[in-house]
């Protein structure tokens, strides 16, 4: 089965995903880029508040949450595998 | 991160062009890195001052300024915010990129987290782009050794193009090797070759194209392909700031020319 491309937002905490492409504009996406989350960057989904929103991530080293709004603007292609 | 002018006073960042207070310092040192890489820490090691360490965000808004003497020099340490990056606008960033652009210090001292390197790396390399007096601080490496990180610092000094020294703030630990590079690109008795970040065709054409008329307007006061860069990015705070600068030269009463157009 070839892997989907899902948001962010929808990535299962305990998953990894790899960036395919990043839909915000202006400043939120030169943040997202500067936090190195750029396509081909691989991110893993680690916790979610008891709301569902934010979520955090890990991303090169760092943990960091995003908000649904962000989170759904950001296009991951899911890893099989767990690691 | 992400503080505003709304959140912080219209204040704070109203000395842009201003280099630092009265007395004399034969060099101008800046402290630029990341969010919590102990930039305040290598500052208060240096300066011996006791400026607020603390873990968290926003903490160094504004700048602290010290001083510390080495080879009978005064250098004057100014201690920016910390950032990810010089490009996204808020007010921390503003400070550190007008700073490091307008206050022209004589090196940059750009401390990175020696576990978390491949982020931090982004700042370094935007930091190169406006100025080459740069020398990295990989900080932390006590911390990286823990989680049985190998740094190799002399590949990465190649790579960049500048000095880097491997540092354990806390302990004190590389911190005489950091002042001897510091006084060395300050000096300039090491002439660092920064690695230069190249962009797609499209951007080096524009680049090429606008790049000699904006060094014919600052002159080699500022680097130019940088500005080059920022103009083609639509950064009106860089646009703001250098018409003031241009402004304030001509009330000065020097010659400058054209005017820049967005």
């Amino acid at each position: 089965m070839p892997d989907g491309i899902i948001s962010l937002y929808d990535l299962p905490v305990g998953r990894s995903g790899v960036v395919s492409s990043i839909h915000a504009d202006g400043l939120t996406r030169r943040r997202m880029m500067d936090l190195g989350l750029v396509p081909g960057t691989m991110v893993h989904a680690l916790r979610h508040s008891p709301a569902g929103d934010p979520k955090a991530f890990k991303i090169r080293g760092a943990v960091i949450a995003f908000r649904r709004e962000e989170a759904e603007k950001v296009l991951v292609e899911m890893r099989e595998e767990r690691d | 991160m992400g503080l505003t002018y709304r959140s912080s006073g219209f204040g704070t960042n109203r000395t842009d062009f201003f280099r630092g207070s009265s007395t004399k310092a034969d060099f101008v040192v800046a402290l630029a890195g990341n969010p919590n890489t102990g930039k305040s820490t290598v500052f208060n090691a240096l300066t011996g001052l006791k400026q607020h360490t603390g873990n968290w965000p926003g903490k160094t808004v504004l700048r602290a300024e010290g001083r510390y003497i080495y080879r009978g020099m005064v250098f004057k340490l100014v201690d920016l915010p910390g950032t990810y990056s010089l490009l996204a606008g808020s007010v921390e960033e503003q400070v550190a990129k007008d700073f490091l652009c307008f206050g022209k210090p004589d090196a940059t001292v750009v401390v990175v987290d020696a576990t978390c390197l491949e982020r931090n790396l982004n700042l370094a390399l935007q930091v190169l782009e406006i100025t080459p007096r740069v020398v990295i601080c990989v900080n932390l490496v006590d911390e990286a050794r823990r989680k049985k990180i190998h740094l190799d610092i002399k590949s990465l000094a190649e790579e960049l193009g500048v000095p880097a020294v491997a540092t354990a703030a806390r302990d004190g630990h590389g911190l005489d090797r950091l002042v001897s590079a510091v006084a060395d690109v300050a000096s300039g008795r090491i002439r660092t070759s920064p690695c230069v970040v190249r962009y797609s065709g499209a951007i080096e054409e524009a680049v090429l194209k606008i790049e000699p008329r904006i060094r014919e307007l600052v002159g080699s006061e500022f680097s130019s392909r940088w500005l080059a860069l920022r103009l083609l990015d639509g950064d009106r705070a860089v646009i703001s700031a250098v018409n003031r600068w241009l402004a304030r030269e001509e009330k000065a009463g020097r010659v400058t020319g054209g005017e820049i157009l967005a």
